[in-house]
């Protein structure tokens, strides 16, 4: 009994010192990685395109849902659907759609407008991805102000752009 | 050559909002191909689509190389009246196609 603490006192005490150590690297490791890459930041060319769209507005967070899948198999059709929150009234409805992607040769994928009599703020199409990549869509309200949301998404079998015929 | 394939509710209450589905044939050709001998493919994709309801235009849709090839997209507008949809595709080399569907409002 007493050997077995014994014992087992410098082992865990190792381990604690172990652990913090390996965790106060991976801290350190870290802060680097995020000053580089902080959430946010979005290939130029992304960011350029849908300042094309929304100019000095302000581009809020929420409203709009993009519903994709995760996992793609086949970057050649990937089902996709964008819908926004809005009553869609004549007085308080949804302008425009626009849905970007961050590593296509092209970072637009297509612009929808929709108007007060659309009924429900929302679209579905088929796309194509070049590569795993965010995808990024923006809604402009009938108020002027604009929301968008992004996802992640992996794809296994790319769009191939390059592709030999 | 080309062909559409237009979903659209034969009858709908007024008010209603429904959903339009629409389909062209088209190869969506990206521009960004090439040949076995390296030689570029042009782009060959449809740039516009929109759908009048009784001649207003209720959606319009920019598209770009990113969308799939035979362009499938769907939308919702509400069943205000009887009458005439109308679908129009635009694209590059003068591609132009156009379909319609009926809808009776009760």
């Amino acid at each position: 009994m007493n050997e077995k603490e014994a014992m087992r006192e410098p082992d865990t005490s190792t381990r604690r010192q172990f652990l913090g150590l390996a965790g106060g690297a991976a801290a350190l490791g870290a802060v680097p990685v995020l000053t580089l890459r902080p959430a946010e930041a979005t290939p130029a060319m992304l960011a350029t395109a849908i300042r094309n769209v929304t100019g000095a507005a302000v581009v809020k967070i929420g409203k709009v849902r993009l519903d994709i899948p995760p996992l793609v198999e086949n970057g050649n059709t990937v089902p996709m659907t964008v819908s926004v929150t809005s009553p869609m009234t004549p007085d308080d409805y949804v302008k425009s759609i626009h849905v970007f992607n961050e590593k296509n040769p092209q970072p637009n994928i297509g612009n929808f407008y929709l108007g007060p009599r659309a009924g429900r703020g929302q679209i579905s199409t088929r796309i194509r991805l070049a590569d795993s990549q965010k995808i990024v869509a923006v809604a402009q309200l009938s108020d002027g102000s604009f929301w968008q949301t992004s996802v992640d998404v992996v794809v296994t079998l790319a769009a191939c752009t390059d592709e030999v015929i | 050559m080309a062909s559409a394939l237009i979903n659209v509710p034969a009858k709908a209450k007024r008010g209603e909002i429904i959903e339009i589905k629409t389909l062209m044939s088209h190869i969506m050709e990206t521009g960004y191909r090439r040949t076995a001998t390296g030689d570029l493919i042009p782009r060959n994709i449809i740039t516009s689509f929109t759908c009048r309801y009784n001649g207003a235009e209720i959606f319009r849709a920019d598209l770009f190389p990113a969308i799939a090839a035979n362009p499938f997209i769907t939308f919702f507008t509400i069943a205000t009246e009887s009458g005439k949809f109308d679908f129009d595709w635009i694209g590059d080399n003068g591609f132009t196609e156009s379909a319609s569907a009926f809808i009776t409002v009760e």
